[in-house]
């Protein structure tokens, strides 16, 4: 053994190929097999995709780095359960390019915020979160009411999604601008975005301006459908599934 | 510096900066037109390569090296690396110690973006992670490749390339975050341009280390060497895999990566997971092993204890990252087999820790009088600590507990501070004086004071989060007499209040001692009397320090 390795080390390119070998191994056995399995993600005709302005909000929580300080990760624990909701499932997260599951909890779960609020309760707490908690150590984002929100290249960014897996339709990139104004919209014809979307699209104007769509109206309308994607959650056969894994 | 350059290498050097130019031109004008926050980095690339560009030209002139360099290493870059990694430092821990106080005075803001803790918390990981470490990485290992091989790196401009390019990528990163320019991938944030150009820059830094190996006169390759290498290759294969995406348009920043959900949680954290242990512990192993011996001046303890340490790190390591994804929607037989392998790590992790302290045998009057070979000699003892916390926190339901509370944090630090830090801080003292061909660093009693400060600000630091983080934990799960949650979230965080102001006055600590060094390093380097040509750093090494026989 020592012999052997005596040998190798007085070879630079094999000892660089033997590390290559070496350290592929547990990554292509642990990853590999995700994509294959197939119980690995619970599957869910039902689910629906971000409507545009949902996503052009999930581009905000990414782009402020909400991800750094709360989690969207109910783990299979009584007390997070009892606290949050039903533990998070695989396939919620499916069309999720990146997931935002966290890693720290410097601020509560929102895996299930959705509906937990109103959205006037989310706008004051974005734009100064002590108006609403006193003792909350999150920053204000009063800048997101400001805002307009920028809809002109969310055809791109559908296309995009398309092209990771997201089932987006060639419809819905074509009115991703228009869709994503008449969600935060409900006096004008939203009957296109319903279409698209499902009858279960939350349309309001969630930032309470009616003036003009912002960044704010994103955001809240991204908040209010995490946990909502998907109803696996409260399908029976599927928590049995993921009981079973 | 451009007159250790050949002419063709400085006609080179030129060539890549007007093509470097040209593509920050074109950047900032696709991006331009559509407002996209892209065409600020086009400037930054403009801006970064003319200046560097101005610098080329300044010493085109001068004549150029004789082919007398041959017959020395090339330590320009060495010297140039450690100063960028100083001043990263500063920056990094500077961040950090302000995103702190953040947490504890949260209006401590302007209500601007870009200084809010969301975008400021990478900027402080980075910078500390990938400009602090990163730079010391590439000086330590330009230094050490050519004396263990005690061969001259085969060009003079591709180690230029490969340190002024790695921080036109540290400076894309951080600015980036500012901008709001981000992938949300822990640790490896920058989007896709910044990604591509780091591979370029990698794949040179990987062929540089080869090419000097297959010039050197040691028939063996150091244990040094391997740690580096191990650290150039996985980083290379992890940063790739982990940062494949689709951009939304090349005219703009935003991209979405190519998977989701699951798979996606898996990939970062296999990634994460040997970001800690190929770019933070393999890259650092390799200062431990050479800086550590020579300072203490004996031979590695044990050859087989390398051997064993080496390639268990490099397979075990491996399978670990999944204990970061415990009782979530991951497959539990992947949850399992990473707790099993993060357990089983602890072995080789204390192997390489006890043959460093061990090495130390007959050497430990020189710990006592020596405060750079203590910065080694805690730097090991915090990294059998944090090995041991790091598979103890794997198992699942003690994960349980400490997952998504400080406690991680309080970990993290442990190895940053105590370990990834002081092994730096130790090996730059030992190195900056040889490099230089001083006598000594400037003033020891500095070095004293700055090894107090960092050991006095990582306990307080490590402390105050290992009892936020529990008494988090607890709080979370704690349930009343009436069978209820006894705690609501803000209860747990007003608890917190305490520990974030000490923690914040533990990193202000560290951060002072970096500072006490930063001046002691520029005041060594000002100092003149230089010593003669063969200083110790060049000295043929000791034949103890090759493989036994």
């Amino acid at each position: 053994m020592l012999r052997t390795h005596y040998r190798l080390e007085r070879k630079s390119v094999l000892f660089a190929l033997a590390i290559v070998v070496v350290a592929s191994i547990g990554g292509i056995i642990e990853i590999a097999p995700l994509f294959t399995i197939g119980g690995t993600v619970e599957t869910d005709p039902d689910m629906r995709v971000y409507t545009p302005l949902e996503l052009a909000g999930r581009n905000i929580y990414i782009r402020e780095g909400c991800y750094a300080c709360h989690s969207q990760m109910i783990r299979t624990l009584q007390d997070e359960v009892e606290r949050y909701g039903h533990y998070s499932l695989a396939v919620e997260s499916k069309y999720d390019h990146p997931m935002l599951w966290g890693s720290k909890r410097t601020g509560p779960d929102l895996a299930r915020v959705g509906g937990k609020y109103s959205d006037h309760w989310h706008t004051e707490h974005l734009n100064n979160p002590r108006d609403v908690v006193p003792q909350s150590v999150m920053p204000a984002y009063s800048w997101l009411l400001r805002d307009e929100l920028k809809v002109s290249d969310l055809s791109a960014h559908l296309k995009a999604q398309r092209a990771v897996g997201v089932p987006y339709t060639d419809d819905m990139i074509a009115n991703a601008p228009a869709d994503a104004v008449a969600q935060a919209s409900p006096d004008d014809d939203t009957e296109g975005l319903t279409k698209r979307y499902g009858k279960a699209t939350q349309i309001r104007d969630f930032d309470g301006n009616k003036q003009s769509v912002s960044e704010m109206d994103a955001l809240v309308a991204y908040l209010q459908i995490l946990g909502k994607l998907s109803g696996a959650a409260h399908a029976p056969q599927a928590a049995q599934k993921t009981a079973g894994n | 510096m451009v007159s250790g350059l050949t002419i063709n290498e400085r006609q080179g050097a030129i060539v890549i900066l007007v093509l470097l130019a040209v593509i920050g031109t074109v950047m900032a004008a696709a991006a331009g037109r559509t407002g996209d926050p892209m065409s600020v980095h086009g400037f930054i690339v403009l801006l970064f390569s003319l200046a560097v560009l101005a610098a080329v030209f300044w010493g085109y002139y001068t004549p150029a090296p004789d082919e007398g360099r041959l017959k020395s290493y090339y330590d320009d870059p060495s010297k140039a690396g450690i100063i960028l990694a100083m001043i990263w430092a500063v920056i990094g821990m500077f961040v950090g110690d302000w995103v702190a106080w953040l947490l504890a005075y949260p209006d401590l803001t302007f209500d601007a973006a870009w200084s809010s803790f969301g975008r400021l918390r990478p900027v402080h990981t980075t910078g500390v992670i990938f400009g602090f470490g990163g730079n010391a990485l590439i000086a330590t290992s330009f230094h050490v490749m050519q004396r263990t091989s005690r061969a001259r790196m085969p060009d003079q401009l591709s180690p230029w390339f490969v340190l002024i390019g790695y921080n036109l990528f540290c400076i894309l990163a951080v600015s980036g975050y500012l901008l709001g320019i981000t992938q949300s991938r822990e640790y490896a944030e920058p989007e896709w341009y910044a990604d591509i150009w780091l591979v370029i820059v990698w794949v040179t830094y990987l062929v540089l280390y080869l090419r000097t190996l297959a010039r050197r006169k040691e028939p063996h390759i150091y244990v040094a060497n391997w740690y580096y290498l191990a650290f150039i290759l996985v980083v290379a294969m992890l940063h790739i895999v982990n940062n494949l995406a689709v951009p939304v348009s090349y005219a703009g920043a935003k991209s979405y990566s190519l998977f989701s959900g699951v798979q996606d949680a898996m990939t970062e954290w296999w990634y994460g997971h040997n970001a800690v242990a190929f770019f933070l512990t393999a890259g650092f192993l390799a200062m431990l092993y050479y800086y550590l011996p020579k300072r203490a001046e004996r031979p590695i303890y044990s050859y087989r204890m390398s051997i064993v340490g080496f390639w268990g790190i490099t397979f075990f390591y491996m399978w670990a990252g999944s204990h970061h994804l415990h009782y979530t929607a991951l497959p539990q037989w992947v949850q399992t087999l990473g707790m099993t392998f993060s357990a089983m790590l602890l072995i080789p992790s204390w192997i390489a820790a006890a043959n460093a302290l061990l090495t130390l045998n007959g050497a430990w009057h020189k710990v006592r009088d020596d405060a750079t070979l203590r910065f080694m000699m805690m730097a090991a003892v915090f990294y059998g600590l944090t090995t041991f916390e790091g598979s103890f926190m794997a198992i699942r339901p003690v994960n349980s507990l400490s997952h998504y509370t400080d406690w991680t944090i309080g970990h993290v630090h442990a190895g940053a501070l105590g370990w990834v830090a002081l092994i730096t801080f130790g090996s730059i003292y030992a190195l900056v004086p040889w490099l230089w061909k001083r006598e000594r660093m400037y003033s020891l009693k500095l070095v004293e004071a700055h090894f107090w400060l960092a050991l006095a600000g990582t306990l307080v630091y490590v402390f105050a989060m290992w009892n936020s983080g529990v008494i988090q934990g607890l709080m979370w799960r704690t349930y009343n007499e009436s069978g209820t949650l006894a705690y609501s979230f803000v209860d747990s965080m007003i608890a917190m209040h305490p520990y974030y102001i000490t923690r914040a006055i533990g990193g202000l600590l560290f951060l002072a001692g970096a500072l006490i060094g930063c001046y002691n390093i520029w005041m060594t380097i000002r100092r003149p009397a230089p010593v003669a040509e063969s200083a110790r750093g060049d000295a043929p090494l000791p034949a103890a320090l090759q493989p036994a026989e």
